[in-house]
């Protein structure tokens, strides 16, 4: 499992709205395509993401079959503060990720 | 060359695909293809399921998402809300959905008015050519949508098997 891709801008100023770019690597079986030997191979996909800023939740998302294989968001969040900013992925058979960024705000 | 894309009944080309898409899984089935692809209704049930009895009005909303697509694999798509996003007014939710995927739903983000800016991009998978639509949920309860049709030339293919 390879780590996720995350962008956050290291530096920012107070109140200033930055984009923070995720992309992680996952399959995302949709559950609805069969295999090789006619079986219907069963759904495995991340089914929720969630963004905290310094442990405040920020952003978060319900996935859906309907999202491509390896998930891809952009969002925005207000600079407020230095601190971490941390990423969890949590999905079918027991999957969960987790990764963070530091930012410095002046 | 293009078939009326609310005509919910199998045309001899969709067989047709459906019938290569079984060819190219290598593996015999029963001709019967189980059509698992939702409908513009159900579409509509999963949007009640989310706005309730709320009517949503166009507007607002910008979804921008390619109207050609070769690939329906991965399409990226961005929802942009117009919204001044402070605490008394701001965007809650967005939810995004399809009409001919097996299922409707295709995401649903979560924000407030730390956001500052009411956007965000993702990608999705398209299994035919269809209409997405973009609902928004503001903080006054008020809903808003936008919708594109996307015509996809190579379809992510709901039978298609893996190696």
């Amino acid at each position: 499992m390879s780590a996720p891709l995350i962008n956050v801008p290291a530096r920012a100023k107070r109140g200033d709205v930055i984009a923070i770019k995720t992309l992680i690597s996952h399959e995302m079986e949709t559950g609805f395509r069969y295999g090789t030997n006619g079986v219907l191979i069963p759904r495995d996909i991340i089914t929720a993401f969630r963004c905290t800023y310094n442990g405040e939740e920020i952003f978060r998302a319900d996935f859906y079959p309907a999202i491509a294989a390896n998930p891809f968001l952009t969002f925005y969040t207000v600079a407020t503060a230095s601190g971490t900013i941390a990423f969890e992925w949590t999905g079918d058979n027991g999957y969960s990720q987790t990764a963070s960024a530091k930012i410095v705000v002046g | 060359m293009m078939r009326n894309a609310n005509d919910p009944t199998p045309t001899r080309r969709r067989i047709l695909i459906g019938a290569g898409c079984v060819a190219a899984a290598g593996f015999p089935l029963p001709f019967a293809v189980r059509d698992a692809r939702a409908t513009p209704a159900a579409m509509a049930t999963a949007i009640r399921q989310v706005v309730g009895e709320a009517n949503v009005k166009p507007g607002k909303v910008k979804l921008d998402l390619p109207p050609l697509v070769e690939n329906g694999n991965t399409v990226q798509f961005t929802v942009t809300v117009e919204s001044p996003m402070t605490p008394a007014s701001y965007v809650k939710a967005i939810h995004v959905f399809n009409e001919k995927n097996p299922q409707p739903n295709v995401i649903s983000v979560h924000l407030g008015p730390r956001a500052g800016r009411a956007s965000f991009t993702s990608r999705t998978r398209l299994a035919d050519s269809e209409k997405v639509v973009a609902i928004a949920e503001l903080s006054d309860g008020s809903f808003w949508s936008d919708s594109v049709e996307v015509v996809v030339t190579i379809a992510a293919c709901v039978e298609d098997g893996i190696p």
